[in-house]
């Protein structure tokens, strides 16, 4: 069908995981998705999916989402093998319909991984990284007037490194899309972004013995330098962040 | 000693056992294929080569018992960590993709290192337990790859071993922290390089002799 602008539209066919709760089986149910416009995000052509399951009496397709600028790192699913979808660089709700073909299979599943449980459909609950930050990810200040600006001096390198280590949206593709369902770039970005900076390093040491710890427990797996996570990393957070993550550990570890 | 355990019982104190274990080799490895180009010296150079090393004893002995300590910690660790990861994600995905990131060497990882093991203890029933009486280790040498399956199966092994040392290599450095943009291509780059000279530098001398006879 094409628009009055001239856009076509197209039709897909879904694939999509339904799990009804936590602890029932789920399995991939076809859907079709008819006359989405190409200007649509993923999200928004969900969205229209679910209007037709509604109107027909049907459960719609439970799906986690919040700012749609993929900012906040609530969404988030595995489309066709890929967390996050096709693109790089990009959250779910920033993929648009437009990187799809008219008549394609698109196949929706949840991040899989043991420390995230499903809670229906295509929500997972990702509370494990929550406890992860709360084991360390933090620093503790002194609270009291407000302090001068600048006070203390930090490298404009190491700003720059620490932010980049702090776009981390914490939306779990690192751990969905790691063949082990690791979570060492989401545990490196938060560790690096703090050991960085000068107000970090006071609890570093204890941070990252903390959070790895923690992280163990929660039952993420083990990195075994795959880089999958990187590739898929909406914000493109790099494995570097995983090495200071490692220099971190083996510092606190032995020195 | 309560730290040392808690770090090595962790992922990354596994990880750091795998990378320290698997530099060893690394550098086993380059040790041993430098003594192997002396075949291409001849019977003698190969034989006093094997006799210079045998004469260093007990240096010998503790060095045998470093590697298999090596390898025993290698092995284990690798068992832990392989079937953590398994744990880690109970339920597969229907569609599994690539998003760019895996190598063929990360992909087969626990793989090959199974393969690289079953290829050593064959290799050392060939070569190290063998009965040395009335005879030189050009001659065990020479006599085995006489026979185009035993060349066959070294050299399918030497493929294996590339293909572990390609991942194994980079990630090592990775494990232990060394990753910067200022090196790392260096090192991956090196990771390639060893991988090509390991696999072909040992692949080629069994199908050296098998020319040869």
């Amino acid at each position: 069908m094409t628009q009055s602008n001239g856009k076509k539209n197209i039709n897909l066919t879904l694939k999509v995981w339904r799990q009804v709760g936590p602890n029932v089986k789920g399995r991939l149910e076809t859907y079709q998705a008819n006359n989405i416009s190409t200007d649509m995000s993923f999200l928004e052509m969900l969205d229209v999916v679910n209007e037709e399951l509604i109107i027909n009496h049907r459960d719609p397709i439970a799906f986690d989402h919040d700012c749609r600028e993929g900012i906040c790192g609530m969404c988030g699913a595995v489309v066709n093998g890929r967390a996050h979808g096709p693109e790089k660089g990009t959250t779910l709700c920033q993929l648009h319909m437009r990187h799809f073909s008219d008549r394609d299979t698109v196949v929706i599943e949840p991040w899989r991984s043991r420390a995230f449980k499903i809670i229906k459909d295509l929500v997972v609950d990702r509370s494990a990284l929550d406890v992860i930050i709360q084991a360390g990810g933090y620093i503790s200040v002194s609270a009291g007037g407000t302090p001068d600006a600048n006070v203390i001096p930090v490298p404009q390198e190491a700003a720059e490194k620490a932010m980049d280590a702090a776009a981390c949206i914490g939306c779990g593709a690192c751990v969905a899309a790691c063949p082990n369902a690791s979570a060492m770039l989401f545990v490196g970005a938060k560790v690096s972004h703090l050991a960085l900076l000068p107000q970090g390093v006071p609890e570093a040491a204890r941070r990252v013995l903390k959070m790895v710890q923690k992280m163990d427990e929660c039952g993420f797996g083990n990195c075994t330098n795959e880089t999958e996570c990187e590739a898929v990393c909406p914000k493109e957070i790099s494995i570097t962040n995983i090495a200071r993550l490692n220099r971190e550990y083996i510092k606190a570890g032995f020195l | 000693m309560n730290w040392l355990l808690d770090i090595i019982e962790s992922s990354i104190g596994k990880k750091l056992l795998m990378a320290l274990t698997g530099l060893g080799f690394c550098v086993f490895l380059f040790g041993h294929l430098a003594g192997n180009l002396t075949i291409y010296g001849g019977k003698d150079a190969f034989n006093s080569y094997a006799e210079h090393l045998h004469s260093l004893g007990p240096i010998l002995t503790v060095a045998e018992i470093g590697l298999l300590v090596f390898a025993m910690v290698h092995i284990l660790s690798g068992i832990f960590l392989f079937w953590g990861n398994l744990k880690a994600r109970p339920q597969r995905y229907v569609i599994n993709k690539s998003a760019g990131g895996r190598t063929i060497g990360s992909r087969t990882m626990p793989y090959t290192g199974f393969l690289v093991l079953l290829f050593v203890i064959f290799h050392l029933m060939n070569f190290h337990f063998v009965d040395k009486t009335n005879t030189t280790i050009f001659q065990i040498v020479q006599n085995a790859f006489s026979d185009p399956i035993y060349v066959g199966i070294y050299v399918a092994a030497m493929l294996v071993v590339g293909i572990h040392v390609s991942h194994g290599f980079w990630s090592a450095f990775q494990t232990l922290g060394a990753n910067h943009p200022k090196y790392m291509p260096l090192i991956k780059g090196l990771s390639i390089c060893f991988s090509l000279i390991v696999g072909m530098g040992f692949g080629f001398l069994p199908i050296y002799f098998l020319f040869m006879s």
